[in-house]
């Protein structure tokens, strides 16, 4: 049963993670746990920092350590445990406490893919983010305390091809069909008598001809109002010739197909118009290609429209039908191909770089993935952390599907303040539990009114919970915080799917968690 | 074990179905690790079968069996708590569940069923062994071709029908893989459940976590409702029958019963077996009790909860499934006390 998880994993980037390298700060149940999952799913190096030896409570908490580590190297016994579950990962620890190494050796950072900083109080979220961003290494912060957590990315810019939207609109060009899809309609006869024939003509058939008819009986334009749209859907329906032609249903279903505007979203066109599609020698492959795709393609082959995907959904059709229907789509996605190919070699000739350094692969991969292309930004955590964006802040703080969730954040916040004020976090000792509550108010309320926020908005309910958390990393809590931070990272490395922007603050108690865009 | 100190485990390898009902009564909780709607809707209905309600139709504190579910689909998931008889069980929400998609692969490699089984053991399995290493591209009409002549052999080869080019597509497309970091996720959001349940140290999610990672990262929350007159966690299905009912009777009207469309029932009442269907030695056992009524077997009460586990036929699907039956009989004193009797 090997071989179907080895395809799977093959659909997702596994090249890309076989080649990665990344780093682990701190072993803890919450790194453990992320790290847990990129072993399994087949990471290729990975280096474990940690300066901690296993104790009696890490037993409690963390399955990757056990009675017979007590004493030794935390950093160690996790390796050695990621070893045994996939042994084809490089595995690497540093008997080290991150905070040490980021003071001391910020180039030792600029060797990884990746680093995955957990736990770490807000000064050293700070430094680290400002070591990656500088030597260009992808950063996720995950942090699990108490019922609570967050897990943020930290990239420069991370544009994704294969962004893989669970619902994105066919590229059917229903409504600005190309030559040889026109023949193809032509060659079909909609009105055939024989009921069987009728019944199997696929619904992309039905509505360009039907489109057209229309267009010559309304000067030219397809229908635009509802009242157009609906007499159009009624049109369809005359042409049924029973009431069980699946295909006409079809054909009605997928009318607004025939609807959507033409050409380029305005998603697509702010990417597409961004800067860093004016193109230099220290472009990017992805700004290369969005180059290519609008300077030339669009304005030529393209006519307004993006490569076509080639691709078309499943639908009621003779097998005939179909199959020759997928070609026409198809043969019209590699003739685009082909287009965008040339534009590519030829921008990257413009800017001294080796004409064929973009492989076929990644061409045919953004040319079926025009339409889709997403960028990621993310402002440093400096900037965040100073000065956040007020007026979101003011309204989660008010609202109330958000307010908890933003409540964390903030004592998230403060907690690292009270810790560098004492030496400790609250309620981590037992019998201090009234004076730190009321510490950790105080800085809390001083924490928001420096961001310019009514600090009184915080409960004082939320405040003692924080406090009873007392910093504990709780298994189940670090397993969540670390399957998502994973997760993103996965997708990081992979550049499939889209990765989460903002703060994701997790809210263990009722499960309202949120992300949150400061 | 080894690696946490104190705990105890212990495996039982065998199917959900096998076990005896008490088997799930001795646990305080029961978190489901899942793959079918089959699978959930049976053990959901073990858990409900245990509620008990008294005369104000109030569930029982004390025999409420809170369940804890969790499912993933690539990068999606689901995680809920269930308090029979509080919450809604996975009976009242079943519609949140649409026809499955995914097949397990020992199922594709030795026990096709059905077209789409023999177009995905072409698609994942044969694919490969034939082309070893190439990735198989949906969008090819010739590849597709290639999945689509290789299901239709094997579908002749087992007999079965229904293989057709256009659920070929319909079936390779849709193909959802477990990911290593979904698992984890609502894996970790039932296991804080349960042990917030445990321990109470905590108030617990209510009711249903959706989570969603595919574009940025969605979570949610819903609190869906109890559907009153859901068959499996209300306070049962009053059936009224003559003194004179045979179980044998009886047993047909379940099957014919409306709302129930129960065949080949076995009925146990208050943890004894009326009649079993099988294995054939409780069967033979049980068997001359059909001939009895069963108000006798009752022990003559006036009225009394019976649980029957049998095959519910619901749009041409069958599934095992286990229903509370609160039974009435006619003419006898006490009918309108809808005490279970029960609890002894
Ligand atoms: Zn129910």
């Amino acid at each position: 049963m090997a071989e179907p998880k080895i395809k799977y994993d093959r659909h997702f980037g596994q090249a890309a993670l076989e080649k990665a390298s990344v780093c682990l700060l701190n072993c803890g149940p919450t790194g453990s746990e992320t790290i847990k999952n990129l072993v399994l799913g087949g990471i290729g190096s990975i280096t474990v920092v940690d300066g901690s030896k296993v104790e009696v409570g890490d037993l409690g908490n963390n399955f990757m350590v056990d009675e017979t580590s007590l004493g030794e190297s935390k950093a160690k016994c996790v390796c050695a445990f990621l070893q045994e579950l996939n042994d084809a990962v490089k595995a690497k620890f540093i008997e080290e406490f991150p905070e040490k190494l980021i003071e001391s050796s910020p180039s030792f950072f600029s060797q990884f893919t990746l680093v995955i900083a957990t736990q770490l109080v807000e000064e050293k979220m700070i430094k680290i983010d400002k070591i990656c961003r500088e030597a260009n290494v992808k950063l996720v912060f995950a942090r699990s305390y108490g019922l609570t957590g967050l897990v943020r990315v930290s990239v420069k810019e991370h544009p994704v091809i294969e962004s893989k939207p669970d619902h994105f609109l066919d590229d059917l060009r229903l409504n600005n069909p190309w030559p040889e899809l026109k023949r193809f309609v032509e060659s079909i006869d909609i009105n055939v008598s024989d009921p069987v024939a009728h019944k199997h003509i696929p619904y992309v058939v039905i509505l360009v001809k039907m489109a057209e008819e229309w267009a010559q009986s309304h000067s030219g334009t397809l229908p635009l109002t509802r009242e157009e749209k609906k007499a159009f859907k009624d049109l369809l329906r005359s042409r049924m010739s029973g009431f069980d032609e699946d295909n006409y249903k079809e054909a009605v279903d997928a009318s607004f197909k025939l609807f959507a505007p033409r050409g380029i979203s305005l998603n697509l066109m702010r990417i597409l118009n961004d800067t860093c599609a004016e193109i230099d020698s220290n472009s990017t492959d992805f700004w290369v290609m969005v180059a290519a795709c609008c300077n030339e393609f669009v304005a030529q082959e393209g006519a307004g429209e993006v490569p076509l995907e080639g691709s078309i959904p499943d639908m009621t059709s003779s097998t005939e039908h179909y199959v020759n229907l997928q070609k026409v789509y198809q043969s019209k996605a590699e003739a685009d191909f082909l287009a965008m190919e040339k534009h590519v070699q030829s921008l990257l000739k413009n800017i001294g770089r080796d004409p064929s350094s973009i492989s076929k692969m990644t061409i045919k991969s953004f040319c079926k993935n025009a339409r889709k292309l997403t960028v990621c930004r993310y402002q440093m955590i400096e900037e965040e952390f100073n000065s956040p964006n007020l007026s979101e802040l003011q309204k989660y703080l008010t609202d109330e599907e958000y307010s908890m969730a933003v409540g964390f954040y903030i004592l998230l916040r403060a907690v690292d303040r009270f810790a560098a004020n004492y030496n400790c976090f609250p309620g981590q000792f037992d019998g201090e539990m009234d004076e730190d509550i009321s510490r950790l108010k105080t800085l809390a309320v001083s924490l928001l009114s420096d961001l310019g926020c009514n600090g009184s908005i915080l409960t004082e309910d939320l405040i003692n919970e924080i406090c009873r958390f007392g910093a504990s990393e709780l298994h189940a809590v670090a397993t969540f915080i670390g399957g998502i931070a994973s997760q993103e990272v996965i997708k990081l490395i992979t550049k499939q799917f889209i990765p989460m922007t903002g703060t994701f603050v997790f809210n263990g108690i009722d499960h309202k968690s949120q992300l949150l865009l400061l | 074990m080894e690696r946490v100190t104190g705990v105890n485990i212990v495996p039982h390898f065998c199917r959900i179905e096998d076990k005896p009902l008490d088997f799930y009564n001795d646990f305080n909780i029961i978190a489901l690790g899942l793959d079918s709607v089959e699978a959930r809707s049976y053990i959901n209905a073990v858990a409900c079968s245990f509620l008990e309600y008294d005369e104000n139709d109030n569930p029982k504190e004390e025999t409420i069996k809170p369940m804890v579910d969790g499912g993933t689909e690539g990068f999606k998931g689901h995680a809920r708590v269930i308090i029979p008889g509080k919450t809604p069980c996975f009976e009242c929400t079943i519609w949140l569940f649409p026809p499955q998609v995914k097949f397990p692969l020992c199922t594709l490699a030795e026990t096709p069923r059905t077209a789409a089984h023999c177009i995905e053991y072409a698609h994942l399995i044969k694919w490969d062994e034939v082309h070893g290493g190439k990735a198989f591209d949906p969008d090819d009409p010739d590849q597709m071709q290639w999945v689509y002549k290789e299901a239709v052999k094997r579908a002749e080869l087992f007999g079965i029908p229904g293989v057709t080019y256009s659920l070929t597509q319909g079936v390779v497309k849709n193909i959802i893989p477990a990911i290593a970091s979904t698992n984890a996720i609502i894996s970790a959001a039932c296991a804080l459940e349960t042990l917030k349940i445990v321990s109470g140290c905590s108030k617990t999610l209510s009711n249903y976590l959706t989570y969603n990672g595919v574009e940025g990262l969605h979570t949610k929350v819903t609190e869906f409702v109890k559907d009153k007159d859901c068959l499996v966690c209300g306070p049962g299905v009053l059936i009224e029958l003559d003194t004179s009912c045979t179980l044998q009777k009886f047993i047909e009207q379940l099957e014919e019963h409306p709302k129930l469309h129960l065949s080949k029932a076995s009925v146990t009442h208050e943890g004894k077996n009326l009649y079993m269907q099988a294995p054939p030695v409780l069967e033979e056992m049980t068997r001359s009790n059909l001939l009895l009524s069963l108000f006798e077997l009752m022990g003559k009460v006036p009225s009394g909860t019976v649980h029957a586990t049998g095959t519910s036929t619901k749009n041409d699907k069958k599934t095992s499934g286990s229903r509370k039956l609160r039974v009435a009989f006619k003419g006898v004193n006490g009918m309108t006390d809808m005490d279970t009797a029960g609890g002894a």
